[in-house]
C-alpha cells in the first residue's frame, strides 16, 4: 500500500441544492480526508465543476473515485493526480500594525514571491497571490514567523487540463 | 393542454410505473394525496400502524416479488419514522421509491410545524434524494426515481413533496423515458475477465464459489446452481446468498462467517480460488482480514464498483449484474476435477456437522425442522438475533422456498412488517415470520394491520426472555453479566439465585388474541409439527406461536470477535 499523499479530482456535477452537501457528507461519513473543496458554475449553468484536493493512500482513493462516480448527481469525475494541469489558488494575508519597516519588507515578500500589494492603510497592508498551494503554504509560513498580526483567507486551488504546456 | 394537480400526476405515474400496492400513513402534507387515492380502484393502499414498519412491509414486498416497493407518508415526523427502513433496504439493495409529504415552499426553512430537512437527514442512507421544488418537474423526477431505484445495484429513492407544488396544476403528461448524465448503470459484461475468470476456475485445485445477496437481488439462483452443477465446483453462501443454490444439493457446503458452518469457513481457509457473485465482502463473513481466504486467488462478480477490492484485494474483477454474467459462464464453463477437493470438505462436514445441541424439551432447531417439512412452497422472513442465526443455518431452501431478513443493517422490528409485506405480494404462498421476543415488540402494532388484511401469516416468536444474541456475547465475553439484556427483570438485574423473576410479559398469545389473531403456545417438542398445522388451517387470520426456549441455547460455530475465519468456538 502507497503511502499517504495529495491527491486531486475534478468532478462535473449537477449544479442542483445539496450536492454540494452530498459530496461533503460522502467524506465526512466514510471517514476520507477532505484537504480543500472549490466549486463554482462553468459555461453551462446546470453544471458545476468541483476540484477537490485530499491526503490518501492508493486503495482510499480508488474507493474514493468509486464512490463519488456512483453518486446520482456526478456527471464525471477526474483524477488530475498524474495529469499535466493548471492549478493555482487564490490567497489573500492582510498584515496589521505594520511599521514603516515592516511596509518596505512586505514589499519585498511581494516581489520575491509573485504576488501583489492590493491595499494600502496607514499600518496595514492587503497582499495577493495566485500561486500553487505548495507556494502559498510558504507563504503563509513565512508571513506568520516574520509578523505577529496576520489575518489569512486562502481560495483552495481550481485546476483545469493543461493544453500544450507539459508541466505542472 | 389539459392541466392537473401534482397529486394527480402522481396518481398516474403510479399507474404506468404498474404499482398496484401502496404503504402509506396520511397527514396534513399528504391529505391531498389521501384523497386521490379514495377516489381510484387501481391501487391498493394499505394502513401500516407505523411509518418504521411501513418501510419494512414495502421492503418485504419488494423483495419477495421484484417490483418496487412504494411507500407514501407525511412530512416531519412520518418522515423522520422512516429512516430506519429505508437504511435497512439500502444497506440490502432494495428497491423502494418513498414518498415524503413536504411544507409548502414558502415555509420551508421556517422550522414550520412538521417541517423536517428528511432529504438531508436521508442523503447518506439512500441512493438518491431531492425535493420537488417546481411543479414542471414532478414528472421527470417520479420517472427517475423508479428507474434509479430498480437499475444497477437497487437502492430506495426518496421523494420529497412539498404541499403546495402537489396542488398546483401543470402537465398532464407523464415521460416514457429516462436520461440521466450523471447515472449510467453497467449493463454489459467485460467477455475478457470472464474468461480470465473461467480458464483460473478451470485449472485451480480447490475452487470454491462465494454466493452473496446478488444472486437472490437478480433472481440468477437457477442460472448459478446450473452453473456449479456443471462445473462440479463447491458452494458457500452468505446469509442474504443463502437459496443461490438449493440447500440439500450436494455441492452446498454451508454458509460462511461469523456464525457460518464449521466446514464452510475451513474451506474459505484452505481455497485456492474463491469465485466470488454478488458480496461486498462484510466484516461478518471475513473475520480478520489478512488472514481471509491466505491461499486463494480472488474473482469477485458485482454490479457495484464500489464493492469490488474495498475490503479485499481481487485479482480479477468483473462489474456486471448476476443474471448477465452467469448467463455467459454457464455457457463457457467445464466440469472440474473438484473430487478430492470435495471429499476433504466431506471430511470437515462429518467432523463438525452443523448441528446443535439436543434439548429434553425443545430447541431452536425442532421447530425449524418441522417447518423444512410442513412447507413444500414457503417465505421465511426472520427478524434480528440468536433466532435469525438459527434461521439462516437450518432453513432448508430450493427454487420454491425464500428467506429474506436484515442482514446488512441488522435492523430488529424488520421480521413482522416484512413478512407482511411478503405475504400482500405472494398471497397463495405461506409465510413463516421468525423473530425474538425482543424483536417482536419492536413492531408488534402491525398485527392490527395483518388482521384487517386478512393476512395468514405464520408469527414464530422464540421467546427465551432475553435478548439472545447480546446475551450470548455476554456470557462468552463479559463473565455472564447480563446488563441490560434480561427482559423479564430490569435493566441491571443481577441474579442472586434466590429472588424469583417477574412474569414475563407481554403475555404474546393473549396479544394476539386480543387483535383478532389467533395465539398458541408450544413448550415441547411433540406440540410443533401441530401448531403449524392449526396455523396453516387458518387462512383468514395471522397466527401467532410463542416457542419457549431455553435462554441458554447458543449460536454455534462461533468465530472469535477479531478472529481469523477457521479459529472458530465449535461448542
Amino acid at each position: 500500500m502507497e503511502k499517504l499523499r495529495k491527491r486531486w479530482l475534478s468532478l462535473y456535477v449537477e449544479n442542483q441544492i445539496g450536492v454540494l452537501s452530498k459530496i461533503s457528507g460522502l467524506f465526512s461519513g466514510k471517514s476520507y480526508n477532505l484537504d480543500s473543496l472549490t466549486v463554482g458554475t462553468t459555461e453551462d449553468a446546470t453544471i458545476s465543476r468541483m476540484t477537490i484536493a485530499t491526503v490518501s493512500d492508493d486503495e482510499t482513493f480508488e474507493q474514493i473515485k468509486k464512490q463519488l462516480n456512483r453518486q446520482v448527481e456526478i456527471i464525471k469525475v477526474i483524477d488530475m493526480t498524474e495529469m499535466f494541469i493548471k492549478m493555482k489558488e487564490i490567497l489573500y494575508v492582510k498584515v496589521k500594525k505594520c511599521t514603516a519597516e515592516d511596509k518596505t519588507s512586505l514589499f519585498q515578500i511581494a516581489g520575491t514571491f509573485k504576488g501583489r500589494v492590493i491595499d494600502y492603510g496607514r499600518d496595514s497592508l492587503l497582499l495577493e497571490f495566485v500561486q500553487t498551494g505548495a507556494k502559498n503554504d510558504a507563504v503563509i509560513k513565512l508571513m506568520k514567523t516574520e509578523f505577529h498580526n496576520i489575518e489569512v483567507v486562502r481560495g483552495g486551488s481550481v485546476g483545469i487540463e493543461s493544453i500544450s504546456v507539459m508541466d505542472r | 393542454m389539459k392541466k392537473i394537480s401534482g397529486n394527480k400526476l402522481l396518481i398516474k405515474a403510479l399507474k404506468e410505473e404498474g404499482v398496484d400496492t401502496i404503504f402509506g400513513y396520511p397527514g396534513a402534507t399528504t391529505i391531498d394525496l389521501g384523497d386521490e387515492l379514495y377516489r381510484q380502484d387501481d391501487i391498493r393502499v394499505i394502513l401500516p400502524r407505523h411509518e418504521q414498519a411501513l418501510v419494512h412491509e414495502a421492503d418485504g414486498y419488494a423483495r419477495t416479488t421484484g417490483k418496487v416497493g412504494v411507500c407514501l407518508v407525511t412530512s416531519g415526523p412520518g418522515a423522520t419514522n422512516v429512516v430506519t427502513g429505508l437504511a435497512t433496504a439500502n444497506y440490502d439493495s432494495v428497491p423502494l421509491v418513498c414518498f415524503t409529504g413536504q411544507v409548502p415552499r414558502h415555509l420551508i426553512g421556517n422550522d414550520a410545524f412538521q417541517e423536517v430537512d428528511i432529504v438531508g437527514i436521508t442523503r447518506s442512507i439512500t441512493k438518491y434524494g431531492v425535493t420537488v421544488r417546481n411543479r414542471d418537474d414532478l414528472g421527470r423526477i417520479i420517472k427517475e426515481a423508479f428507474y434509479i431505484a430498480r437499475s444497477g445495484r437497487p437502492g430506495p429513492v426518496l421523494i420529497d413533496l412539498p404541499k403546495d407544488v402537489m396542488a398546483e396544476l401543470g402537465k398532464a403528461e407523464y415521460p416514457t423515458e429516462v436520461n440521466i448524465r450523471g447515472y449510467k448503470p453497467n449493463t454489459g459484461v467485460h467477455i475478457g475477465q470472464l474468461k480470465k475468470s473461467i480458464k483460473l476456475l478451470h485449472t485451480a485445485k480447490k475452487p470454491l464459489f462465494l454466493i452473496g445477496g446478488g444472486i437472490n437481488i437478480a433472481w440468477a439462483n437457477g442460472l448459478f446452481t446450473e452453473f456449479a452443477r456443471k462445473t462440479q465446483v463447491p458452494v458457500v453462501t452468505t446469509i442474504m446468498g443463502r437459496g443461490g443454490i438449493p440447500t440439500e444439493d450436494p455441492l452446498f457446503v454451508g454458509n460462511l462467517g461469523m456464525h457460518g458452518a464449521y466446514a464452510a469457513n475451513k474451506a474459505v481457509a484452505e481455497s485456492d480460488l474463491l469465485f466470488s457473485i454478488g458480496t461486498r465482502f462484510n466484516d461478518r463473513i471475513t473475520g480478520k482480514l489478512d488472514k481471509f481466504a491466505p491461499n486463494a486467488k480472488i474473482v469477485h462478480i458485482d454490479i457495484d464498483t464500489s464493492s469490488i477490492s474495498r475490503n479485499i484485494q481481487v485479482d480479477i474483477p468483473i462489474v456486471a449484474n448476476a443474471k448477465d454474467a452467469l448467463e455467459k459462464l454457464v455457457e463457457y464453463g467445464e466440469p472440474c476435477d473438484t473430487k478430492a477437493w470435495r471429499d476433504e470438505i466431506r471430511g470437515w462436514q462429518e467432523r463438525q456437522p452443523l448441528d446443535m445441541r439436543k434439548h429434553h424439551t425443545m430447541g431452536p432447531k425442532d421447530i425449524l425442522d418441522v417447518m423444512n417439512k410442513e412447507f413444500e412452497k414457503l417465505i421465511v422472513v426472520s427478524d434480528v438475533g440468536q433466532h435469525q442465526m438459527f434461521t439462516a443455518q437450518f432453513t432448508q431452501l430450493d427454487e420454491k422456498k425464500q428467506m429474506i431478513m436484515s442482514g446488512g443493517l441488522g435492523t430488529m422490528g424488520y421480521g413482522f412488517p416484512a413478512g407482511i409485506g411478503a405475504q400482500l405480494g405472494n398471497p397463495d404462498t405461506p409465510v413463516v415470520i421468525i423473530s425474538g421476543d425482543g424483536g417482536m415488540q419492536m413492531n408488534i402494532q402491525e398485527f392490527a394491520t395483518a388482521v384487517l388484511e386478512e393476512l395468514p401469516v405464520i408469527v414464530c416468536v422464540f421467546n427465551n426472555m432475553f435478548l439472545g444474541m447480546v446475551r450470548q456475547w455476554q456470557k462468552l465475553f463479559y463473565g455472564k453479566r447480563y446488563g441490560m439484556t434480561n427482559l423479564r427483570s430490569g435493566a441491571l438485574y443481577r441474579e442472586s439465585g434466590s429472588q424469583e423473576m417477574p412474569r414475563y410479559t407481554p403475555d404474546f398469545v393473549k396479544l394476539a388474541e386480543s387483535y383478532g389473531a389467533q395465539g398458541i403456545r408450544v413448550e415441547k417438542r411433540e406440540e410443533i409439527a401441530q401448531a403449524f398445522c392449526r396455523a396453516k388451517e387458518n387462512k383468514n387470520t395471522p397466527t401467532l406461536i410463542e416457542f419457549v426456549i431455553d435462554p441458554d441455547e447458543m449460536v454455534f460455530p462461533m468465530v472469535q470477535p477479531g478472529g481469523a475465519l477457521d479459529d472458530m468456538i465449535v461448542d
